[in-house]
Parts: C-alpha cells; structure tokens; sequence
C-alpha cells in the first residue's frame, strides 16, 4: 500500500467473497451438464457488482453457491476468510444468517409478519438486537414511513422488495446477494430498490452482488462481470448500459 | 377432464394416502361394528334354535324370573302321557339349572360373567335344527360321580376324560367332584358362546337340582317324520294339564334369542355410536384435507378454467377425485374391519362371551353401509371446497396467489350459534323432559352442540390462538411468534383440525367424570349401606349356595349371618325389586318402623320403605299385589320403614314368601355381625368358602373396591374406542400439517435462507402443532365437564347422587395433549427441516 501511486492508481481492494477455480456439474456422463466450469472471482469488499450473462451461463449458480444455498462439486468459495467447502448445515445456516443477506426475485418476505417484524427477522432469530439509530437509518433509507406495520400482502411489490432489502441490510451482513431483484418490478419501482441498494454501498460501504440480465440494472453497479456457459469471460467497471448492451450483444452472436 | 383429475390424484400420493386413511378409519369401524354384530345375533339365533326341540312342553309360568329358571317344572309323567299321542317320534324330559360352575384346573372358575353357567340332564334328544348337541366322545354319564361337559368348557378348564371335575352347585351339596366321562358339542363347530354346560344323567339332574322331585324343567317333543312343529304343539296342548303348555321350537328358540339379543344388543348399539363418532371426526379431518388440497390445487384449477373448463367440470373433477378416494377407502376401511371384528371377538372373549367357534358374517348390509357410508361423507365432505372451487375465476391462474374466497367466518358463526342453541334445546329435552326417545335426544344434542362448536371455533378460538401467539413470543422469541402466527394465519384449518380432537377429548371427558361420579357414588352408598363387618356376596352378581350361611355362622366369633335375596316380581306389568330375608334376624338389620312393626313380618306379609308407600299410596292394612313364578300374590303390608340402605328394594318379605313364589332358594348376598371382642375373622371365613371360587367375603373396603371395578373397566374399554377416535384427530393434525408445509415450501426455504436452522425449524412446526392439540383439549375439557355435569345430573335421581369431576384426570388429558401435538409434528417437521434450500425457494 507504500508503494502505491499517490492517485488514480489501481485501488488495492479487499475481496469480501471469494471464488476458486469453482466447478459445478448436474447430471451423469453424456447426460452431464457444466453450469460453472472453473470459476474464479474476488468479489470486492464496498462494491457494488453485477453478475450478467445470457441464460444457462451459471450466474445463479454462481451466486447460490457463493451465497451458502447451494455447493459446488469442485473448487472453493471462501466468505471472508471463511472457507465454506468443508461446512456442515448448521454452520452454513449461521453463515446465511450473520454474514450473508439476501433479496429474491419474489416472495421475500413471510406473509404472517409485519413489514417491521421481516426486517428483523435475521436478527431475531439469531438472538441479536439491532445496532441503535441503524434500524432507524435502514428504515428511513427504505422510505415506508407508516406503512411498517402492514403486512406483505398490504404492501405494493416495489414496497415489498425495498422491505425485503432492509432486512438484507439491517444485520450489516458482510456481503448482500440480490437475485434478480428488480426482476418483478415495474421501471420505476426497479429504480428505487437499485438506489437503495447503490446508496447502502455508497453510504454505508455495503458489499452488494446482484444477477441480473437488465442492462439498465447493471448501469447502477461499480462492476459487471460476465459469465458464459460457466466460465467469466468477461468483465467491465464502472459501466454504463451503453456498454453493457454492447458486450450482451457479443456474446449472444457467437460470430463475434 | 376425468382424465386431468385422475393424474392430479396420482400425482399427489401422499395426500392421497392421508386423506384415505381417515376413510378407511371411520368405515372399519362402521364395517367392524356390524361385522360384530351379524356375527353376535347369528351365533345366538343358531345356539338357540339348536338348543330346542320340535315341540317345548313347559310349565305355564305366570312370570318366569329374569335371566333364569324358575323353580316350577312339569310332572314326570307328563313325558309317557305324550310318548303315546299320534305323530309323537319321542319324549324327552330335560333338567336345566343356572349357577353350576365348573371351576378349572387352576382353581379358577370357567366363564362366570355374561354367559351363564348351565348345568342339566343328558339325553340324546335331537333339536329343532338338526344340530344340536351331541356326544362328541365318551359315554353318557352314570349316578353322581359321572359327568359330561360340552368341549370348550372343558378345554378351558383343561380337562380330559377320566379327570375329576370340581363343580359348584346353587342347591343341595355346594360342591361336587364327578369324573368326566364324555363330552359334548356341536359336530359343525358351533359354540355355546361361551356358557358353560355340565350335564348328568336324569336322575341325578333331579336329585341335584330339582331336589330329587321326578319333574323336568321342560320337555321336548320329537314330531315324526312329515308332522309340522305347529300340528305337533296343537296335539301336545290339548293333552296337557292346565299349568303346562306346549309352544313350537321356533317359537322358544325365538323368544330366548330375542331375549338374549336385547340384553346384548347395547354392545351392537354402543359399537355403532362409535362408529358413527370416529365417521364424525373423520369427517372433520376429510373436508380439512380437501379443502387444503383444493386451495393448493386452485390455481391449477384455475387454468383448467382458463382453458375452457365449466364451473360444473370443475366441481365435479373435485368431486370425482373424493368418489375414487371414497371408494378406496371404503373398501380398504372394510378389510380393516374384518381385522377389527375380530380384535372385538377377542375382546369380548375376555368378558365371557365366547364367539371363537363362529365364522364372521359379513352381511350385504355391512359392504353397502360401508360404501354409502365411505362414499356418501366423502363426496359430502368434498363438496364445500369444490364448490369453493367454481368460484375460481380464470384469470386468477395468470396470478402468483390465488386466494380462494371463503364464506365469512362470522356467517358461520352466527349459524353455529344457533345450531348450537338448538343443541342446547335438545340436549335438555332429552335430559329433563319425560319425552320418549330421550337417550337418542341426548346424543343428537351433543353432536349438535359439537358441531356448533366447531363451526363457531374460528371466532371463538382467536383469542385462545392470539393469546397462544403472544404467548409463545414471550417464551420462544421469533420462532415462537412465526409459529403463532402459522396457526393465526387460517383460523379455519387450524380450529377445523382441533375440532377432531376436540370431539374425542369432549367425549373422554364426559365419560371420565361419569366413571369418577359412579365410582363416588358406590362409595357414598357403600359407606351408607354398609352394616355388619362382612359382605358375602358372589363375585359374578349371582347367587349362590344357601348352606354358605349355615356354615358361616358356625364360625367362632360370627355372631349373626343375616341373609339377603333379591328377585324382580312383576307389579301392575313393570318388574319390581324384592328383598326377602330371614325374620328371625331382622332385629340386624336396624329397622326404624314409622308404622306397625317389624316383629309382625311372617310369610306372605312385606314391609314397605317409607316413600315407595307413601308414592304408592300403601299403608298397613293395605295389600300388595303382584305376580311371581307361581302365580298371582296378595302381600299384606305389615309396617313401613324410614329409608333404610340396608335394603336394596323398597318391599322387603321373608325367605319362605320367596320360595312360595317359586323362585330358587338360594342367597345374593349375607352380612356378617361379629360377636363383640372378637378377633378379625376374615381368615375363618375364608375357610368356608375357600372351595367356592364364586363367592368372596369382603370388608368395607374391599367391598367398595369390587363395587368400583366394573366401573373402572367399562370406562377403560370407552376409553380403548376413543383412543381410535384420537388416532383420527392425530392423523388429522398430521395430515393438516404436511399438507401446509407443502403448500408452505417457499416460505419455508425463505426461511433456511435467511438462516433460520433446521432445530429451530422443527421447532417451529411442533409449536404449531402444539397449539392446534391444545385448542383441541381445552375445547374438549370444557365441552366434556359440561356434558359430563348435564348428564350426572339428569340420572341423579337413578342412584348417581354424586358428580365428581376427576380433576387430576382432566390436567392429564390436558397434559397428554401437548404430547400429542408434538408427536404429529414429528413428520411434518422433518419434512420440513429436510427440504432442500435452493430448490424449497424455487418452488412453484
């Protein structure tokens, strides 16, 4: 860090996930599929990235393994210094609750409980009390205002994806993982779960990684990174939807 | 269409199975009721009709003494009179007694309650039937050391011939032991259901118990080959002499059967009550399950609607599946009640009533009962969620959630409740109101008043299940409070599901507290009655030998044996109660005499108990008129008596007025005065009867514990058929609770994600399942102690003075409860905790 130009050099960046040579294959012999075929990524601490490629390029896969919902038939995923290989349900399942947060393309929130009350879920269940004024910070962000005592089914999908985002905040996970989150959305309600998520990276230095295939999605993020058919082949920072529309493009012709 | 709704019903195999299961329950038990009872009225109609000849000859009795013989016979010479008529094939002169038990190998006596214990003359007289009892193998027996017992008789006892066989006889010597020299039986298998027959030759019979008079009970009459039973009866009565008459076989047979089949036709009834209980809660745990498979169908149902389905195609897919399942079920549920009668052939075996020999009757009514009864519930039960279905509308299927409408839950509260009141209505009526059907207004009353319970619990039970949420988030923090919020979130389901419980836990309450009051009340009433220091009494209800009394009171310390006999006479044609004892110790029986005295009892006078004569208008002077054995009977009133425990009847004679009635001297119970100072005399007591296994002297405090067994038994067997109710109400919470942890799957993978474990998980479920068995119990408590109450109050007046209600029973019901709910999680929960994450979230 000495030795590093005084501006504008390469940041040096802490990898908040990491990815290693990680394979994933479904199916026997002829039959077997490769969704992810050697795989290695850092997934930056404080960033804001992006997960993109055509369907079947594994970048679901990708991030279900990063994220401890799913594991991977060769190569290692290491949250923090966290390697997950080798862990039993329970650990992952603790993992899932204090390191990770997530958001879902839909249904992301249990319908029996207030919006209030899916916020702090994650924390409740692992016995823990929100950081004070962080609750209130995570709520104010979110912009529900009077409509936190309402239930799921109360509230308008837009609502309920910034609900569900919240709580995927609020226990300040190491690295939040959204799934197509704006996937269900209309344009404008999509926009305001993006800024939710761009601001709590900006503001608060959140790690936030997202799958997507919206261009207009992966324009509010600091890093796209490409994947087909299992393999990163490309990747692209500070993007804009110019660009990414661009090298979409190119990858599905495979002339290019 | 038929076809899409046959493969959504295979593609749902464990529904499937759940919801069959409850089905096949309530059908086995409709099936295996009447199995049982076919089964029970065919053995008796077949043991009667091989039990009597052609022609009966027996004496005309004014009123033959319930369940028995009376003491009256027909003149021997009666038998060569007939011998001579025209179309008479032969005269045989039969000798019956009751109470003649053989006592076992191991001391013990065989059969004894229920069936009776028969003993008679052996002759080789064909029945009616054709079949009747035969030698089997052996030789007829010979004078009074020779003896032929019927085979199940002595295989249970474990005799074989040339064994001696101890026999305990009513009259004359009290014990016997003759050699077994042959043994009969039925050569087709049948059986005497378990009565115990000990046959001697004709003389001895006499001798033994006619008193050695040459006179028979009855007498067959064989009609020769082409003469009917009805001409042969005409020919024998019209050379009878006036107090003997003939009645054809069938008749007898007839008469006895249906005598016999009424006093037991309460098991067939009691049977039937449960099944139609264990149909009752399975109903509930059947319309649950549809309506739960239906709303997790609707949206596919949907499509189908979306693709040109007509509301009618719809409902009757639904309806269609409930046919194939209640068919299924009906017809596994009838295989499963072939099993159940015969599980109920063993348990009655062990009160006696022996049906081993009989093959089981499986009637067309049993299989179109079972089918209407599967079938018919099924499709009814399926019809409110199909037609909830209908009103799915298309477009609906392009939504994520469908959401079915349901009829508002107040409607159905308010129905409830005035179903309910009616209930109320009926249930009073039957209880307080003197009009007929009273028993059967009772039941409806209570079903009705469950069924409106459970049609109101929605309502009613939100505050249970809001403070049940409250309460589980205090105690098990967010876990506790999704649980709570699980069983909040259809108020419908979860009080629909307790609502099985609920009725058989109502059920186990009612008849908890009415075993507890009956048990009090023997207590009460044998602390009252209890005079004297010992009770002798037969341990079968029965009598027993007179001589036991004389014997008695030879022991040193007895100081005065009073003896008690009970018999029904008939007054104004309702049977009426009668005591007899000796005069000669009235004095220990502490009489208060409010009118004449007590020394004027001689024979053929009775003294009255003060209200039975008040009520009767009765004073001394007055006569009491009735009819006995040996015919009509004035008895003078000689003294009436403030209400006295000691006496078990309101009328009160002497042992001589009963042997003048015709009835058989032997004795019910004797009470035992020890001398004053006198050491315990138990043991010297025992000695007397130490070789009649049938009678028992006991203390008060034994007395009042053989009092309350029978009662404990009965309610131990009521409790063994709720029990399978219970099996339902369980099946239904686990059925309940599957089927929303699959209809929950997302949520549920929601959850694992967000990190909730699989223990806590687990947790979650059984806390769910907990509430639901816990609103079922309380429900059920409350329901049961207050028809428990109802009904100890209503027979009040039948010698049930004391309702008591087993509090520490009910705390276990209560208890036993949330061992249920957590034990029907098991499953549920596992299934749960083992859903895969990722694929749980991506469910559709």
């Amino acid at each position: 860090m000495t030795d590093a130009p005084p501006v504008a050099g390469p940041v040096e960046r802490v990898a908040a996930a990491r990815v290693e040579n990680l394979t994933k294959t479904y199916g026997e012999g002829d039959a077997m599929v490769r969704a992810l075929d050697g795989v290695t990524l850092d997934l930056y601490a404080g960033e804001f990235t992006a997960v993109m490629g055509p369907s079947g390029s594994g970048k679901s896969t990708l991030m279900h393994c990063c994220a401890a919902l799913d594991s991977a038939s060769s190569g290692s995923v290491l949250i923090g210094e966290q390697r997950l290989d080798d862990l039993g349900d329970k650990a992952l399942t603790r993992l899932r609750r204090d390191e990770i947060g997530f958001v879902f393309q839909s249904f992301n929130l249990i319908p029996t409980l207030t919006a209030a009350e899916n916020i702090l879920l994650p924390l409740s269940i692992a016995g823990r009390k929100p950081e004070p004024g962080w609750y209130d910070e995570v709520v104010a962000t979110v912009g529900l205002g009077d409509r936190l005592g309402h239930k799921p089914n109360e509230l308008s999908g837009g609502q309920q994806q910034r609900v569900a985002v919240a709580r995927a905040l609020v226990s300040r996970p190491r690295i939040v993982f959204a799934d197509e989150p704006t996937g269900n959305l209309d344009s404008r309600s999509g926009a305001e779960v993006l800024e939710l998520l761009r601001s709590s990276v900006r503001d608060h230095g959140q790690t936030v990684v997202m799958v997507t295939h919206d261009p207009i999605a992966a324009a509010y993020t600091d890093r796209v990174v490409f994947l087909a058919d299992g393999r990163v082949v490309n990747e692209l920072r500070g993007p804009d939807r110019e660009q990414v529309i661009e090298i979409m493009t190119r990858m599905s012709d495979p002339g290019a | 269409m038929f076809r899409a709704a046959l493969k959504s019903l295979l593609g749902r195999k464990v529904r499937l199975v759940m919801s069959t299961f409850a089905i096949v329950l309530g059908v086995a038990f409709v099936a295996g009721s009447l199995i049982f009872s076919d089964t029970l009225s065919r053995s008796f109609t077949a043991l009667f009709s091989s039990t009597v000849g052609d022609v009966v000859v027996r004496p005309d009795s004014a009123t033959p003494p319930r369940g028995g013989f009376s003491s009256l016979t027909v003149p021997a010479s009666v038998v060569d009179d007939l011998a001579a008529l025209p179309g008479v094939a032969r005269v045989d002169g039969n000798v019956n007694a009751l109470g003649v038990y053989v006592v076992g190998e191991d001391q013990k006596v065989i059969g004894g309650l229920g069936p009776p214990a028969l003993g008679g003359n052996f002759t080789t007289a064909p029945s009616a039937a054709g079949t009747g009892l035969e030698l089997l193998d052996g030789v007829e027996p010979q004078g009074v050391d020779e003896v032929v017992l019927d085979d199940r008789t002595a295989e249970k006892a474990g005799y074989e011939i040339g064994d001696t066989v101890p026999l305990l006889t009513p009259r004359g010597a009290s014990r016997l032991a003759p050699t077994l020299v042959g043994i009969v039986g039925f050569p087709d298998g049948g059986s005497l259901n378990g009565a115990t027959l000990a046959l001697f030759d004709t003389t001895t019979a006499q001798e033994l118990f006619l008193d050695g008079d040459d006179a028979f009970s009855d007498i067959w009459v064989t009609a020769e080959d082409g003469v009917s039973q009805d001409e042969l009866a005409d020919t024998v009565n019209e050379a009878l002499p006036d107090d003997v008459v003939a009645v054809t076989g069938d008749t007898a047979a007839d008469e006895s059967a249906d005598d016999l089949l009424e006093a037991v036709s309460f098991i067939t009834t009691f049977l039937l009550i449960f099944a139609g209980i264990s149909l009752v809660v399975g109903s509930f745990l059947i319309v649950n399950t549809f309506s739960i498979l239906v709303a997790q169908r609707s949206r596919e149902l949907a499509l189908l609607r979306a693709l040109g389905a007509s509301k009618r195609q719809v409902i009757r897919s639904v309806q269609l599946e409930a046919f194939v399942l209640g068919v299924l079920g009906s017809t596994i549920g009838m295989g499963l009640g072939v099993l159940l009668a015969m599980a109920l052939r063993v348990l009655f075996a062990q009160f006696g009533l022996d049906l081993s020999g009989q093959p089981l009757v499986f009637g067309t009514r049993t299989v179109l009962a079972s089918y209407a009864v599967g079938v018919l519930v099924t499709m009814a039960a399926a019809w409110l969620p199909a037609r909830r279905t209908a009103r799915i509308s298309p477009v609906q299927a392009m939504r994520d959630d469908v959401a079915l409408t349901e009829t508002s839950i107040q409607q159905r509260f308010w129905r409830g409740l005035a179903l309910g009141v009616l209930g109320l209505v009926v249930l009073a009526l039957g209880l307080f109101s003197d009009l007929p059907y009273g028993g059967q207004m009772t039941g409806a009353g209570i079903l009705f008043v469950l069924l409106a319970v459970a049609a109101m619990s929605p309502v009613i039970s939100r505050p249970f299940l809001s403070g049940a949420r409250a309460l589980y988030t205090r105690l098990f923090g967010p876990i506790g409070n999704l649980a709570g919020q699980n069983s909040l979130r259809n108020p419908r389901r979860t009080t629909a599901t307790a609502s099985a419980l609920m009725i058989g836990l109502t059920l186990a309450c009612t008849m908890a507290i009415v075993g507890d009051s009956a048990k009090a009340s023997v207590d009460a009433s044998v602390s009252e009655n209890f005079v004297g220091d010992y009770v002798v009494s037969n341990v079968f209800g029965g009598e027993f030998n007179a001589t036991v009394a004389d014997e008695m009171a030879q022991v040193p310390g007895v100081g005065q044996v009073i003896r008690e006999r009970f018999q029904f006479v008939e007054r104004d044609g309702e049977p009426q109660g009668v005591v007899a004892t000796d005069p000669a110790t009235i004095d220990g029986l502490q009489l208060d005499l409010v009118d004449g005295a007590a020394a004027d009892l001689r024979d053929g006078t009775v003294l009255l108990d003060e209200s039975f004569a008040e009520g009767e208008g009765l004073t001394v002077g007055d006569t009491l008129d009735v009819t006995v054995p040996t015919g009509k009977k004035s008895w003078e009133v000689v003294g009436v008596y403030a209400e006295n425990p000691v006496i078990f009847s309101p009328v009160l004679t002497t042992l001589t007025t009963f042997v003048d009635a015709g009835f058989e001297p032997a004795d019910n119970a004797l009470i035992v005065f020890a001398e004053p100072g006198a050491a315990d005399l138990q043991a010297g007591l025992d000695e007397v009867i130490a070789d009649l296994p049938i009678v028992t002297v006991k203390d008060q405090a034994a007395f009042a514990q053989e009092r309350r067994e029978p009662i404990d038994q009965f309610v131990l067997i009521i409790f063994a058929l709720l029990g399978l109710a219970l099996i339902i109400a369980v099946l239904g919470i686990v059925n309940t609770l599957a089927l929303s942890v699959i209809e929950r799957t997302r949520e549920i993978g929601l959850l694992r994600a967000i990190g909730v474990s699989r223990a806590q998980l687990r947790w979650m479920i059984t806390l769910e399942s907990v509430v639901i068995s816990v609103l079922g119990a309380v429900l059920g408590v409350v329901l049961g102690v207050g028809f428990g109450i109802a009904l100890m109050y209503a027979v009040r007046d039948e010698g049930l003075e004391v309702i008591s209600v087993p509090f520490g029973q009910l705390g276990v019901f209560l208890a036993l409860s949330v061992v249920i709910g957590m034990l029907a999680a098991i499953l549920p929960a596992r299934r749960a905790a083992r859903l895969d994450v990722l694929r749980a979230i991506s469910t559709e």
